[in-house]
């Protein structure tokens, strides 16, 4: 399977089975495309192709042909995927290595798109226990079997509003991993309001990864982004995001905001971000929702949503200081192909737990009751639901087989599929649409960063 | 080649020979929350 398209001036195609990507001249761009669907190239380049392509001379559309052929014999294209084996993506019994630790069922600012209901999941404002958060530690310790690297992101509500859970779960984490043969990895998503002196220094030492959430402009932020008594929150939360980040060294972040059917111009978004000092981690991403949500992006807006990725990218190709999170693809030194085919591992490699101790696929299923995993203090796991999660990968899901973007993006979220299909397998179109935009534009920056393309 | 140039070998296919570790970070921990983006994670084998 051959993707052949055009971005930023540069004419790309994909070798989709093998990993290849190749620059093409238009010449070669033009034929290649008239012939990527084929399953192999013929010996010889078909005269009917040649007909369609009057405007080139038939000896150097054979130069072209020759070449193509060339790097098919080599393997870097029309690539069989017969190295892979889609029964190595089934993981039995599939061990749980990965944690949203929902510490807090409670928010200080009042998210107009928020898929938690401002906080609460609708389940009642709670924090964790620090009785709950041992017994999820126990939890992933017991279930991950061989796997060593355990990670447990502090999540929401807002997990600051749970500082004593957070940190106990670490200190006893901490006490426990090396006996156990673990180790573990913790991260925090947060909204900044409730950051100081004291839980910068703590995050800083203590999390491998922070999320900083920021929709970007001051208007942009502020419209979505209310504290509870209704007041912008940017001038409130930008300061301290900058002060973390500066004593953050060089340990990872992201700046991570939401864009909706308001802020359709999220390139400015994303510049803004960065022009605050956070060029090192930027993620802006589409509002998630069913398609009457209000702030989701729907098939009305995913052709303007798409335009503006292309803004971006000629806006950020000259920029490589700036690290937009969905233009970060990384051709070489990636997952393998296994974790390609299996995705993010929601509701069997990584689950979610609620300040009750209920077990959900990830956190945006929590509080859909068809979907409940199991519970701490019962010690349910529902081992068929976890398996139905487990057994979906690129070759089982709906409409992915057929996609040339299914190694890079794996087949999707699972709740975003839920979310507008009703079925956690059926691709969401409008996911993948602009997922795939955002590849070809991640591909074009790189084909141009490397001096293949101008 | 003259009208070929690549930017990125068969990385996919050599990957199939020591991949499948599960080691390596769950996607939607590193940034996202809300959307699968896998082809930017790193391997735990190449650290």
């Amino acid at each position: 399977m051959v993707h052949t398209f055009e971005n930023l001036g540069c004419y790309i195609a994909v070798d989709v089975n093998s990993g290849a990507v190749h620059v093409l001249d238009k010449m070669m761009f033009d034929l290649l495309r008239r012939i990527e669907n084929l399953p192999r190239m013929p010996e010889r380049c078909p005269d009917e192709v040649k007909s369609e392509l009057g405007e080139y001379a038939p000896e150097e559309l054979d130069e072209c042909w020759a070449e193509l052929l060339e790097l098919q014999e080599n393997g870097l294209l029309f690539e069989r995927d017969d190295y892979v084996n889609p029964a190595m993506a089934l993981v039995k019994n599939a061990p749980v290595k990965a944690l949203c630790l929902n510490v807090s069922h409670d928010c200080n600012l009042r998210c107009k798109y928020c898929f938690a209901s401002t906080g609460d999941f609708g389940l009642g404002r709670k924090t964790m226990s620090v009785e709950t958060a041992k017994r999820a530690i126990d939890f992933v310790i017991q279930r991950s079997g061989i796997r060593r690297n355990i990670e447990v992101d502090f999540f929401g509500g807002e997990p600051l509003m749970a500082m004593d859970t957070v940190k106990e779960t670490v200190k006893y984490a901490r006490s426990i991993e090396e006996e156990k043969g673990k180790r573990f990895r913790f991260t925090i998503t947060t909204n900044g309001v409730l950051l100081n002196e004291e839980n910068i220094a703590y995050i800083n030492e203590t999390m491998d990864n922070c999320v900083l959430s920021l929709d970007g402009r001051a208007c942009v932020n502020d419209a979505h982004r209310p504290t509870a008594n209704g007041k912008g929150s940017y001038d409130l939360i930008v300061p301290k995001f900058q002060k973390l980040v500066e004593k953050r060294g060089d340990k990872d972040f992201y700046l991570r905001g939401t864009f909706t059917r308001d802020n359709l111009d999220f390139a400015e978004d994303v510049l803004h971000i960065a022009s605050l000092g956070f060029e090192r981690g930027v993620s802006v991403e589409p509002a998630v929702g069913k398609p009457d949500d209000p702030f989701a992006i729907t098939e009305d807006e995913v052709e303007t949503v798409k335009a503006e990725y292309d803004t971006l990218a000629r806006a950020l190709v000259d920029h490589p200081e700036i690290n937009f999170f969905h233009f970060n693809v990384d051709l070489e030194q990636g997952p393998c192909v296994i974790k390609r085919m299996r995705g993010c591992g929601a509701g069997s490699e990584y689950v979610c737990i609620t300040p009750d101790g209920d077990i959900y696929p990830c956190h945006q299923f929590v509080g859909n009751e068809a979907f409940k995993l199991g519970n701490l203090y019962d010690e349910s796991f529902d081992l068929e639901l976890s398996a139905k999660f487990a057994g979906m990968n690129i070759y089982t899901r709906k409409e992915c087989g057929s996609c040339w973007a299914k190694f890079y993006c794996s087949g999707g979220c699972s709740a975003a599929n839920y979310n507008v299909n009703g079925d956690i397998t059926q691709p969401s179109h409008v996911g993948c649409e602009m997922e795939r935009k955002r590849l070809e534009c991640a591909i074009a920056i790189k084909a141009i960063r490397a001096g293949l393309a101008e | 080649m003259k009208h070929v140039k690549t930017l990125n070998g068969a990385t996919l296919k050599s990957s199939a020979a020591h991949g499948g570790c599960g080691e390596c970070q769950t996607s939607c921990q590193s940034a996202c929350k809300t959307s699968c983006t896998v082809a930017n994670q790193k391997c735990e084998h190449k650290k």
